[in-house]
C-alpha cells in the first residue's frame, strides 16, 4: 500500500469516527429526554467539541491531501465527500446538542405527554445516518438510495407530532412552553434526517460521479 | 447555470489506425478518435504505449524511417492524410510539430521565422516582417525579442526557443499544432507560459499535445486520450477523465495505482 493510501485511509478512519460520535449524540440526547437523564445531556454536549476538532482535522487533512497529491478520479471525489460529509456531520453534532440542551429544559419541568414519536424519529433519522455512513464504507449505491427514501418518513412524523402538540396548546395554553420546545426536537430531528439524506446522496456521488442532490422527487415536497 | 452547447466540428477523423515499425512492432491497433477543431486534446500513457506514435501519424512522420506501415485512415479535411500520394511537405506546413527539446535552426531570430515563409514564396521583405511579426505576437514571444530580431536564436533561453519554434510553426498557418512534451525540458515558468500560450492558440489552431505530465494534461486539455499497449482505452472530455473516469484501467493510470 502507498503512502497515499494509507493517509486516505487514515482520512476514512477519521470520518467513521466522527460519524460514530454524532451516530452516538443522536442517540444519547433523546435518550437523555426520554429518561429524564441530565448526566447524559451534559456527556452530548461536552462531546460535542470532540465533533468539532475532528471536522477541522478532516478539513486540514483533505486540503493539505489536495495540495501535495493533486488527486484524481475516485481519489479526488473521494477527498471532496470527506470534506463535504464533515460540514453535515457537524451540523448534526449541533443539532444533537440542541436537543440535549432542549432535554435539560424539559427534564426541569412535569412530563407533558409520554413520548412515543419522538423516539421513532430518532431510531429513523439515527439509522439514516449510520447507514449512510455504511454505505460510505461499503460503496454500497443501493444502502444509499435507500437512506434517501427514507427521509419521508421522518418528515410524515415531524408533521404528526406538530399537529399534535397544536392540540395541546390550543387545549391548555399553559403547556405551550413544554410543547414548542418537543416541537423544536421534532424539527432538529427532521433537520438531522435531511443532512442523513445529504450524505447518502454524496455517497452517491463518491460511487458514480454523479451529483444528484436536487433530483430526487423527495427533494420537491421540501 | 448557463450550459453552452457548442456543436464540435471533427479537425482530425482516425478511423482504424493501425501502425506498425519496421520489424512488425505493432505499435497501434485498431484506433478510432475524433480531434475537435480548436480545443486541446491531450495523449496520455505510460511509456511505450503508443501515444508519440500516434502523434507521429498526424503528419506523416513515420515516412522518414523505411519499412513502417500504416493502416485505416486519418480523415483531415475531407482527405486521408495515410493515402498514397499525400503531398508530406505540404502537409507538415498545415500540421505542424514541435517537439521536447527545442529546435530553432542555427540563424537569426527573424530567420528562423521567415524560413518556412520563404519556402513558400514569400520574399518581400514588407510581407516577410509583418507575418513574422505576427507569429511572435501570436506565440508571446514578441515583447521579449522585438529588440534583437537579428541576434542568434541561440541566445533565448530554452522557454524562448520553444516560443520560437511555436512561432516558427505558425508562421505558415498550420490549422493543427502537434506537440510532443513541449515543455519536458522547461522549467516552470517557461511550463507556465507555454500551457498559457495554448489557451489562446486553440483559438487559431487544433492542438494535440502527447505528455507525461498528467496534471498538464488537466490543466490545458479539453479532451484527454488515454492510450495503453497501443490501445485507445478511453477518450473523452479531461474533467471525465480526471474526476469520473469509465474505465478502470484509466482510473488506474490518473490515480497513480497502475502496475
Amino acid at each position: 500500500m502507498s503512502i497515499f493510501d494509507d493517509e486516505l485511509q487514515q482520512l476514512k478512519e477519521k470520518i467513521l469516527k466522527m460519524g460514530s460520535l454524532v451516530e452516538d449524540a443522536i442517540k444519547n440526547s433523546i435518550h437523555a429526554l426520554v429518561n429524564r437523564d441530565n448526566t447524559l445531556a451534559v456527556k452530548v454536549i461536552d462531546n460535542d467539541k470532540i465533533v468539532n476538532m475532528l471536522d477541522v482535522e478532516i478539513d486540514e487533512e483533505s486540503i493539505r491531501l489536495i495540495a501535495l497529491r493533486q488527486p484524481k478520479a475516485s481519489d479526488l471525489r473521494f477527498i471532496t465527500t470527506a470534506m463535504k460529509i464533515t460540514t453535515d456531520l457537524e451540523r448534526m453534532g449541533d443539532l444533537a446538542v440542541n436537543i440535549a440542551e432542549r432535554a435539560l429544559e424539559l427534564n426541569e419541568e412535569p412530563l407533558l405527554k409520554p413520548y412515543i414519536d419522538i423516539p421513532k424519529m430518532r431510531a429513523i433519522a439515527q439509522g439514516m445516518t449510520r447507514d449512510a455512513l455504511d454505505a460510505f464504507v461499503r460503496k454500497d449505491k443501493q444502502l444509499a438510495t435507500d437512506v434517501i427514501m427514507r427521509d419521508d418518513e421522518v418528515d410524515d412524523l415531524r408533521d404528526a407530532i406538530l399537529r399534535e402538540l397544536a392540540f395541546f396548546m390550543v387545549q391548555d395554553p399553559t403547556t405551550v412552553t413544554r410543547a414548542m420546545k418537543i416541537t423544536f426536537i421534532a424539527q432538529y430531528l427532521e433537520r438531522i434526517a435531511d443532512h442523513a439524506t445529504n450524505l447518502a446522496e454524496m455517497v452517491i456521488y463518491l460511487i458514480e460521479g454523479k451529483i444528484i442532490r436536487h433530483t430526487f422527487p423527495h427533494a420537491e415536497k421540501q | 447555470m448557463e450550459v453552452q452547447i457548442v456543436a464540435e466540428t471533427v479537425e482530425l477523423e482516425v478511423r482504424r489506425l493501425d501502425f506498425s515499425y519496421a520489424g512488425n512492432i505493432h505499435a497501434l491497433k485498431k484506433i478510432n478518435l475524433s480531434v475537435y477543431k480548436n480545443s486541446v486534446t491531450a495523449l496520455i500513457g505510460p511509456s511505450g504505449c503508443g501515444k508519440t506514435t500516434m502523434l507521429r501519424c498526424f503528419n506523416r512522420m513515420h515516412d522518414l524511417y523505411p519499412g513502417n506501415k500504416y493502416e485505416g485512415e486519418i480523415m483531415f479535411q475531407g482527405k486521408n492524410i495515410l493515402a498514397d500520394g499525400t503531398d508530406h511537405i505540404n502537409l507538415r506546413s498545415r500540421i505542424g510539430m514541435v517537439f521536447q527539446k527545442p529546435t530553432p535552426f542555427p540563424m537569426s531570430i527573424f530567420d528562423n521565422i521567415a524560413y518556412g515563409l520563404k519556402l513558400k514564396g514569400i520574399t518581400k521583405r514588407s510581407n516577410l516582417s509583418e507575418k513574422v511579426e505576427r507569429a511572435l505576437h501570436h506565440s508571446a514571444l514578441w515583447d521579449e525579442v522585438k529588440d534583437k530580431l537579428h541576434a542568434s536564436a541561440y541566445e533565448l533561453s530554452g522557454g524562448q526557443q520553444q516560443r520560437l519554434v511555436i512561432a516558427r510553426a505558425l508562421a505558415v498557418n498550420p490549422e493543427v499544432l502537434l506537440f510532443d512534451e513541449p515543455t519536458s525540458a522547461l522549467d516552470p515558468i517557461s511550463t507556465a507560459k507555454i500551457e498559457e500560450l495554448t489557451e489562446t492558440l486553440k483559438k487559431e489552431v487544433t492542438i494535440v499535445i502527447v505528455t507525461h505530465n498528467m496534471q498538464q494534461a488537466a490543466r490545458i486539455s479539453d479532451w484527454t486520450g488515454f492510450l495503453m499497449l497501443g490501445e485507445l482505452i478511453e477518450y473523452d472530455r479531461t474533467d471525465k477523465i480526471f474526476t469520473a473516469p469509465s474505465e478502470k484501467l484509466t482510473e488506474d493510470y490518473v490515480t497513480g495505482r497502475f502496475g
